[in-house]
């Protein structure tokens, strides 16, 4: 902090007083108010506080929080690190990330997806990660394609070493933008939104999975140094050793997440002994993967929102005894479209008990009927527990799976568990 | 329904290029409300790679960004198996970037008209704003009236030639140009009713089946009624 000029310096102390009386007054916590008044007093703050520090950017459609807080438990290795951990994932958030750590010389910072490219000219940073690019909230959501290509411009503009999943075409499109790169193989259950060449369109040919390639222009697959193994739950390193992986987050998705962060660790020098035992201290993340025990029942909570992260949740589900709940809303942090639920296949929870709520649940139930799922309406987690509880005393868990602010609600409901 | 046999086929063109918005949604309504009532289906994904089959009764057509959008209007010109299908009487649903490569000419990014496949007589276009939002439209008493109402998210204005006629009225919303929305010509429609149309509006899928099977029997009224009177209800 000491090295910066006296203006950013202003801005950087203005930012964390709003900061501060953003969380004392309880209207958030201070991520977002504190870095736009910074930013006000000193618009090229963002530059300025990234000088001297060697940063990772972490993008991607899901998982961007969960990788974050990954890379940054296994960088701290090196000292302390400096993170948006509460996935304030936009400038005014990396701001303020930066400024509470002026100690770090290490930092990881979640991108938003369409403020990549900026953040990656302003923060000159030195790894770029990237996961995955799926249809997301798309009425106020970027277009995927032109966000990769964005992407793919900016990493050739900088030289940025880029660590990417090359088991997902759009992403590794992106990634072949950069100078350097480490490829990871750390697959792709969604594939709705890549049959096509990011190249030339046309119809790409991935068989056997996870290889792509295309027919019309050869583009295809980079090679890749890492690989996750679903199957037996590990993480094949560039030296072909197998690391068994144990994460206390369920499901492939976070089993990619791990991949990627231990090859971005290993960018840094940081070998897999070092880095897998921090990742797998991690059991959850902003409330992501919590469970809560009421009545004797635990409740999981599982957050999903696009259809992606629906598919992915739909996969670390609890044996089918278990009943889950559904419920999605339709705010703006959740896009006010509730179309995507229509390209989710949801005839995997026939068998289980289903119910669903929030304030949209009317689609929901149409849904729901139309792929012949029964189903019961509810209103609040709790009379779920009571009712399931009245019913079969011996149960023990529900699992919840929800959209953004059908999350933060269900989250509030148990003071904001983390 | 086909001559060649009893099933009733929906064909999905493109959805590796046009499903962008739960376009599945529309396919698998008209399956159900066409098995409820006895009538057997079959569901047709016919790839970019692919030809589309000319023997197919109802077609539908997604939602897409711009560049998928112009492949699929580029393939299915080459192709030709759409216009064939349209000429023998097939029933189709165009929504949204596929309602816009069906007529006589699109926009492309800078709003360059681009050829269609020209089976509906309309010309699109890039207007000022966007059209996002919730839209609720009168259906033309001719197609049984009514009120339709669906998500619309474009940048695209359309023109009616005198071939085609306005599929509705518009309430609130868009649509074609901020007073009607959608277009027919004969058993084609298009609209910008986005993604699931059919799950939120029953009748207009019953108005496709019609087209194939004559009359319908009628459903005993379920989520989807109740999913189109909660959003009509919330949009006006």
């Amino acid at each position: 902090m000491s090295e910066l000029p006296l203006r950013a310096q202003l801005a950087a102390v203005l930012g964390k007083g709003a900061a501060s009386l953003s969380r004392a007054t309880g209207r958030g916590d201070g991520s977002v108010i504190g870095g736009k008044i910074a930013l006000k007093v000193e618009p090229d703050l963002l530059a300025q506080l990234s000088r001297g520090r060697r940063l990772a950017l972490v993008s991607a459609t899901n998982g961007k929080t969960t990788t974050t807080r990954l890379i940054a438990s296994a960088l701290r290795e090196l000292g302390p690190v400096a993170t948006n951990e509460h996935g304030a994932n936009m400038p005014t958030g990396h701001i303020t990330a930066l400024a509470n750590s002026p100690d770090a010389r290490e930092a990881v910072l979640e991108v938003d997806e369409k403020y990549l490219p900026q953040v990656l000219e302003a923060t000159k940073a030195a790894v770029v990660v990237l996961m995955n690019l799926s249809r997301d909230q798309m009425d106020r959501a970027s277009e995927i394609n032109l966000l990769a290509k964005k992407w793919r411009e900016a990493l050739g503009r900088s030289q940025a070493h880029v660590v990417a999943n090359a088991d997902d075409p759009l992403v590794a499109w992106a990634g072949m933008g950069a100078h350097y790169a480490t490829w990871v193989s750390a697959g792709q259950r969604w594939k709705e939104d890549s049959w096509c060449c990011p190249e030339c369109g046309g119809h790409l040919k991935r068989d056997p999975d996870p290889h792509w390639e295309c027919p019309e222009c050869g583009m295809r697959r980079p090679e890749a140094t890492w690989s996750v193994d679903n199957d037996a739950d590990s993480v094949v390193d560039p030296a072909e050793q197998r690391w068994p992986l144990r994460l206390n987050l369920p499901g492939d998705a976070n089993r990619a997440n791990a991949a990627i962060a231990m090859a971005t660790a290993a960018a840094y020098g940081i070998q897999p002994a070092q880095s897998l035992p921090r990742l797998q201290e991690i059991r959850s993340v902003a409330g992501r993967y919590t469970s809560v025990v009421t009545d004797g029942v635990e409740v999981r909570l599982l957050l999903a929102k696009n259809p992606a992260g629906w598919l992915e949740s739909f996969a670390v589900l609890d044996p089918p005894r278990v009943p889950v709940i559904l419920s999605v809303n339709a705010q703006i942090p959740d896009g006010k479209d509730t179309s995507w639920l229509w390209d989710v296949d949801y005839t995997v929870l026939r068998g289980r008990r289903v119910f669903v709520m929030g304030e949209r649940r009317t689609d929901l139930a149409l849904r729901l009927e139309t792929d012949d799922v029964p189903f019961e309406l509810a209103d609040r987690v709790s009379d779920v527990v009571a009712k399931v509880k009245a019913e079969s005393p011996d149960a023990t868990k529900i699992d919840v799976i929800a959209n953004y602010t059908a999350f933060q609600q269900i989250r509030a409901d148990y003071g904001r568990v983390q | 329904m086909s001559d060649t046999s009893s099933v009733l086929r929906i064909v999905w063109i493109y959805p590796d290029l046009l499903s962008t918005y739960g376009d599945q949604g529309n396919a698998l309504i008209l399956r159900r409300r066409a098995e409820q009532r006895g009538i057997r289906t079959e569901i047709v994904h016919v790839h970019s790679s692919d030809p589309v089959p000319a023997e197919g009764d109802v077609y539908l057509l997604g939602g897409g960004e711009d560049r998928p959008q112009i492949l699929a209007a580029n393939r299915l010109r080459a192709d030709g198996g759409l216009k064939r299908a349209a000429d023998r009487g097939a029933a189709v649903l165009a929504v949204c970037a596929g309602y816009q490569i069906i007529g006589e000419t699109y926009g492309d990014d800078d709003d360059n008209p681009l050829p269609g496949v020209g089976i509906l007589d309309v010309r699109s276009g890039r207007g000022e704003t966007r059209a996002v939002g919730e839209i609720v439209a009168e259906v033309a008493p001719e197609l049984g009236g009514g009120r339709i109402t669906g998500f619309e998210n474009h940048q695209g204005r359309t023109t009616l030639g005198p071939g085609a006629t306005p599929l509705s009225r518009t309430l609130t919303g868009i649509g074609n140009d901020g007073r009607t929305e959608g277009a027919y010509q004969g058993q084609v429609l298009g609209t910008y009713l986005h993604g699931p149309a059919l799950p939120r509006n029953p009748q207009l899928a019953d108005l496709l089946l019609r087209m194939r099977v004559g009359d319908l029997a009628p459903l005993p009224p379920s989520w989807g009624e109740a999913l189109h009177e909660e959003r009509l209800a919330a949009a006006l």
